[in-house]
């Protein structure tokens, strides 16, 4: 085995990396069950995210507007769902499922002329005087600024839905409907900014693997990370924290499968890269414990 | 201001009318997204939808109706079964892979034996089970673990991707095939082919398609365990109450429907693809999902829907060749189809009342 030739410090780099697509949409899609909506399309808005994030950025030669058209594009198909479920109280399952199919069909539309084209740069940030700790700074402070945003939306989320009185809104509308509206809240209002934010999220997290995680564009690129996202919120128990880890151990086997495969060891490479969705299932296996969100799925039609 | 109003009852009307009001927006709002990719609407229209029926070309075009909606029809059915029981098979494609690498490996196994008698029904029977064995593994996880079904069955679609590839550049590759990927023509093997005329699209993959719509119509509207289903998918705790057993519930739909996404794979790969290929799978399994939806979950309607759906792939073919329209345009379409489908279902189970704002 040639084990020798991963270097560890690279790996656990390279992992914070593969973390953050999954995270971003993950987070956005946890702050949506928190509400009681489950929407299946992450997918769909990931992949979209992705196709409009490098036409923008490829177009304006700058990433960042790439990575705003993408969060505003991945919010647009969010609010297509939310009209949807919300407004024409159609089931969430079903809705979400042709958000993606739906998305996928659109992205490979867009993308046509892209094909095989390189994203504009989008350089690493060396952070002075924390970039220079030996071993720790090379993992964790010279990425680029996209996964501390990652990072940073993680921290909000968890603050805002901890510590504020929008999040205790947010958590009762998920916990129980129809006492959130006897109480007054505006269940809808609240649902919809919630999918909004999470389409928003997932774009990002798409236009981060078109356009730093690949970087060029290519047919069907999240290939399934929509869906593994879906699987670290179940993972994470519904909890930001918990979140954090599962993307992470997520992005160590995606990492080290590469670099197994990198590195040329005797298993096919095929089988190596079924390896991130057997871990997505085993986790699910192990983390299927409750803590799910009273309404989660639940349609809310006001009789009154 | 309007208000929506829950009907006691969904309304008969609106469910049979909601599927072609669907189709009718889908058809306006395609007309629209054919004309921003700067083609004429109506001309891309009679392309994909009379062309292949009663264009000059039709005798090419409806034998492959068959071919096209088979899969679908099979695949929806079995989803269907599932959906009205509020379990969700989303991983039909992976099970459509895993039947037809099944039903493949024990055609080339038995390679060149010239006894159709054996070989082919021990590919039937290969398929059905590689279908149905890909999904108890969402099937017995949900019921051991409690384990989300659809996030499993859909992991397990990329899981079957991937032993596709290897599979086709491997162990089935073909040893006389001067180093190219994928296996030995079954569809030009006499024990193997699932052809029965293949000039006009017939082949056993339809037989299946029909029988299964058979069954289906006599499991919904004639036997206990049709209602059980529709009873714990509408009602589950009253279910419950009256002795189905969820976790045979789970077990059966989903080892149904992954039988029949098993078989539709074996006949597809023993018939019109011939061999198993990288990309053989074309995504039928979840196409059948918008088919299902447009069914109404309901067998004859199923068969309806799938022969729809089957035309826009095939009008879709016309008129990527003779217009360039881009094939994923019609996927788009299909997309927007389940989109409307939904929204116009609103009016199946809810009533629309116009009201004064601030009366109660």
């Amino acid at each position: 085995m040639e084990f020798g030739s991963i270097n560890p410090v690279l790996l656990l780099a390279s992992l914070m990396v593969a973390a953050t697509p999954i995270m971003l949409a993950a987070i956005g899609e946890l702050v949506v069950e928190r509400s009681g909506v489950l929407n299946l399309g992450v997918e769909g808005m990931m992949i979209v995210g992705s196709v409009l994030g490098f036409m923008a950025a490829t177009g304006t030669e700058s990433a960042w507007l790439g990575f705003v058209v993408a969060a505003l594009g991945g919010a647009g198909l969010a609010l297509l769902f939310g009209v949807l479920t919300q407004f024409f109280l159609s089931n969430q399952v079903a809705t979400g499922l042709a958000l993606t199919l739906f998305g996928l069909g659109l992205a490979s539309l867009m993308g046509q002329g892209y094909l095989g084209v390189k994203a504009p740069s989008f350089p690493d940030w060396h952070i002075p005087l924390l970039g220079d700790i030996p071993v720790l700074g090379p993992i964790v402070f010279q990425h680029d600024p996209m996964v501390y945003v990652g990072l940073l939306i993680v921290g909000g989320v968890w603050w805002f839905l901890n510590k504020t009185r929008g999040g205790l809104i947010l958590r009762a509308v998920g916990e129980n409907h129809e006492a959130a509206h006897g109480l007054g809240y505006s269940v809808r209002r609240v649902r919809m900014l919630a999918i909004m934010f999470g389409g928003a999220c997932a774009g990002l997290g798409g236009a981060y693997l078109s356009l730093v995680r690949v970087p060029t564009y290519a047919e069907g690129l999240t290939a399934g990370a929509g869906w593994i996202a879906l699987a670290i919120v179940v993972f994470a128990s519904w909890k930001p924290g918990r979140l954090l880890l599962g993307a992470y151990l997520f992005g160590g086997v995606t990492v080290l499968q590469l670099n197994l495969q990198a590195a040329g060891v005797a298993i096919p490479v095929e089988y190596l890269s079924m390896s991130p969705y057997i871990a997505t299932i085993l986790v699910l296996v192990i983390m299927s414990a409750g803590g799910a969100p009273g309404s989660l799925g639940k349609t809310f039609h006001a009789s009154r | 201001m309007i208000a929506l109003e829950k009907r006691p009852q969904p309304s008969r009307g609106w469910t049979l009318a909601s599927p072609v009001v669907a189709v009718l927006l889908t058809m306006i709002a395609g007309a629209a997204l054919f004309a921003a990719l700067g083609q004429d609407p109506v001309q891309a229209l009679v392309k994909i939808f009379y062309e292949p029926l009663f264009g000059e070309f039709n005798f090419f075009y409806l034998p492959q109706l068959l071919i096209k909606g088979a899969p679908l029809v099979a695949i929806a059915l079995g989803l269907a079964i599932g959906f009205r029981a509020g379990i969700w098979n989303i991983g039909a494609e992976g099970q459509y892979i895993i039947g037809a690498l099944c039903g493949a490996g024990v055609a080339l196994a038995l390679y060149p034996s010239e006894a159709r008698w054996l070989v082919f029904p021990a590919m039937l029977l290969a398929g059905a089970f590689g279908g149905f064995a890909w999904a108890m593994i969402p099937g017995l996880l949900r019921v051991r673990f409690g384990t989300n079904e659809i996030l499993v069955s859909l992991m397990l679609v990329y899981v079957a991707e991937q032993l596709l590839a290897s599979m086709a550049l491997g162990l089935m590759r073909n040893p006389e095939g001067q180093g190219f990927p994928g296996s030995r023509n079954m569809a030009r093997m006499d024990a193997a082919t699932s052809w029965i005329d293949q000039s006009n699209g017939m082949h056993w993959g339809v037989v299946i398609a029909l029988i299964g719509v058979i069954f289906a119509y006599i499991l919904f509207a004639r036997h206990i365990l049709g209602f059980q289903i529709k009873l714990a998918g509408q009602a589950p705790r009253a279910a419950a109450f009256s002795g189905v057993s969820p976790a045979r519930l789970v077990l059966f739909c989903l080892g149904t429907s992954g039988a029949l996404a098993g078989l539709a794979g074996l006949t597809e790969v023993a018939g019109p693809s011939g061999i198993v290929s990288i990309d053989f799978n074309v995504g039928y399994g979840f196409t059948a999902i918008i088919v299902a939806f447009l069914g109404r979950l309901h067998p004859v309607g199923i068969l309806l829907a799938g022969t729809l759906m089957a035309l826009t792939y095939i009008g879709g073919d016309v008129a990527q060749s003779s217009l360039g329209l881009p094939g994923a345009a019609i996927q788009v379409f299909q997309g927007m189809l389940l989109f409307f489908l939904l929204a116009v279902d609103v009016m199946t189970n809810y009533r629309i009342r116009w009201r004064e704002r601030g009366a109660v």
